[in-house]
This record gives structure tokens, sequence and C-alpha cells, in this order.
């Protein structure tokens, strides 16, 4: 019940676009087209770790990004969900076994994340 | 209304959009850095498969024919594949990783290539009777094999490769009688050394 409630905070977070806060004098702006899905400290994890692999276990990532069975779950099905990983759940001899891939939206939208922090670094030292 | 709580004024200080998007580059830098190694490089395997190399150079040095010369290093070979695989498998299991994927994958795909060839050179070296330039070549492709393989691994693993590579080059161009020595050197004493420093610095 929490968990859901957790959830869709975060999805009403995620679908706000009104999200520009001002802070003091500094101005810390998050542009409307940032990818907020992979914004996420740990979804932003996933997706790097997967860029470098063929393919990673859930508890290959669990110990990468040193977070919890749940935490890891519900970032990685928010991903699974906008197609940027692809889950596949096997068994190893009697163990169940999932395993998470980059797909070629996810690789995008990583490559599109990185040019936007590029970007703002440049855009923030040449202003 | 005074604003004078300094501890909600530090709560509150911006911390600037660019160093923010520095701060997310890095870490994806770092993730991937981590996600790529293969950090179940065995230290103390490598320790134990020095030590059997120091002994194997020893009744190598000593024995009367070529072919005999021969067969204690092959043993010696199997010795330590006896050592590493298990210790590998050891450290990545304490570690919940696997051997076989991820970038214990791209290690072994990356390492057995030059430990294949070692082995096609050595029996047509044999063959030809070329017994002086196997000392050479094994650490030379041994010291290759670490180094491409340690390319997905903690930066000392292909430090530890050009060292065995470099011992491996020596050994070509050494006289004969010096095979044994190099070999004890790289075998033993290289893989103790840095076996050594991997155990203490990346967990066991």
């Amino acid at each position: 019940m929490a968990k859901t409630s957790a959830a869709k905070q975060e999805q009403t977070r995620e679908k706000s676009t009104g999200l520009s806060t001002v802070r003091g004098n500094s101005r810390e702006a998050v542009s409307p087209d940032l990818d907020r899905l992979i914004h996420e400290r740990i979804r932003l994890g996933i997706v790097s770790a997967l860029a470098v692999n063929r393919s990673l276990t859930f508890n290959e990532l669990k110990s990468l990004l040193k977070t919890t069975d749940g935490n890891l779950s519900v970032h990685a099905r928010k991903l699974e969900e906008a197609d940027y990983i692809v889950c596949t759940k096997s068994f190893d001899g009697r163990l169940p076994k999932t395993e998470y891939k980059l797909t070629t939206t996810g690789r995008k939208a990583l490559e599109r994340y990185l040019n936007h922090m590029e970007a703002l670094i440049r855009a923030t030292r040449e202003g | 209304m005074a604003l004078t709580n300094p501890s909600r004024v530090q709560l509150t200080e911006p911390i600037p959009i660019d160093a923010r998007a520095a701060d997310h580059l890095r870490y994806i830098r770092e993730t991937m850095e981590s996600a790529g190694e293969f950090t179940a490089v065995p230290g103390w395997g490598g320790v134990a498969m020095g030590i059997t190399a120091l002994a194997a150079a020893y009744f190598a040095a000593i024995q009367a024919s070529p072919a005999r010369w021969l067969l204690v290093w092959l043993l010696e070979a199997g010795v330590a594949v006896a050592i590493a695989a298990p210790a590998a498998a050891t450290k990545a299991h304490r570690a919940n990783a696997k051997l076989f994927s991820g970038p214990g994958r791209k290690f072994l795909m990356s390492f057995m290539p030059a430990i294949v060839a070692g082995g096609l050179l050595t029996y047509a070296l044999t063959h030809a009777g070329l017994y002086g330039a196997l000392p050479g070549l094994w650490l030379l492709l041994y010291g290759t094999a670490i180094v491409t393989g340690g390319a997905f691994s903690v930066r000392v693993v292909p430090v530890m490769g050009f060292c065995l590579m470099l011992l491996g080059a020596a050994a070509l161009f050494a006289p004969a009688n010096w095979g044994n020595a190099l070999m004890a050197a790289g075998f033993g004493g290289v893989q103790i050394g840095f076996g050594i420093w991997i155990a203490k610095r990346y967990g066991g």
C-alpha cells in the first residue's frame, strides 16, 4: 500500500512540468525536455551499468549500485515500462535468475541525457 | 522577521547547475567503470600460483632432458589452472557476481585467445625442437592475456601483464639457460607480488 502510494507520488512528480525552482540568487532550473526517467540516481546507475555490459543480473546490479531488492526492482520496472531496458526471467538450475539488457531506446536516451548534461555545463560556463 | 538561522541558510545553499550536471556525469562514468570491471581476479590465488611456479622453476632446472623440463612446466600450468579457477569462482561468489556473465565473460573472452595461441605455438615449437624459445613465448603470451583481460579489471591487473610481457621480451633475447630464472621471476615473483597487492586492495 505504502509502496503504491510512493510510486504514485513519484509518477506525479515526473509528470509535472513545473520543474524550475529558484533558490536564493542562483536559479537551479531543470529543463522540461530533460529525461526525468533516467535523471533519478538509481535509474541512471542501471542504464549506465547496462551500457557497458551486454546484460547484468538483478544481483549484479544490486551489488554494483549498493541498493536494496525493493528499490532496484521498482526502478528497474519503471525503465522496463518505458522500454529502456528488457528483463528476462529464467532458471539457473533451481534458482530463478533475472537478467536485464539495455534496449536501443534506452541507449539513445542515455546518449541524449549525456548530451544534455554536457550542454548544461557548457551553457553555464560560457554564460 | 530575521533570516538568521545559519543551519537553515546552509541547507538551502544553492548548488550551481553546472556542478550538479558535472556530478551526474561523474556518477555515470564511475558506474560504467565499476560495472565494466571484473574484480574476481584472485589475489591469494595468484600468490599460490606464484609459489607453485617457484617450485616448478626449481624442479624444471634439475631435469636432464628438454622433454622432462617441458613436462614439469606443463604440470605447473595444470596446477595453476586448478588453483585459479576455484579461487576466481570463490571471489566472484563472495562479490555476488558471476564468472561467466558481464565483466567476467569479457575478461575470459579477452584472456583466452593469447592462451590458446600459446598452446598451439608450444606444440609447434616443441615439434621443431625449439625449446629455448618457450620461456619467452609463455611469459609474453601470458602477459598479453593478462593485459587484454585486465582491460576489464582493476588497473593493477594490466600493469602485472606488462611486467610479464617485459620479462617475456627479455627471455626471448636472453641466453636459453636464463629461461627458468626468468619464469621464476615472472610466474613466481611477479604473481606473488601483484597477488598480495590485489588481495589486500581488492578483497582477496
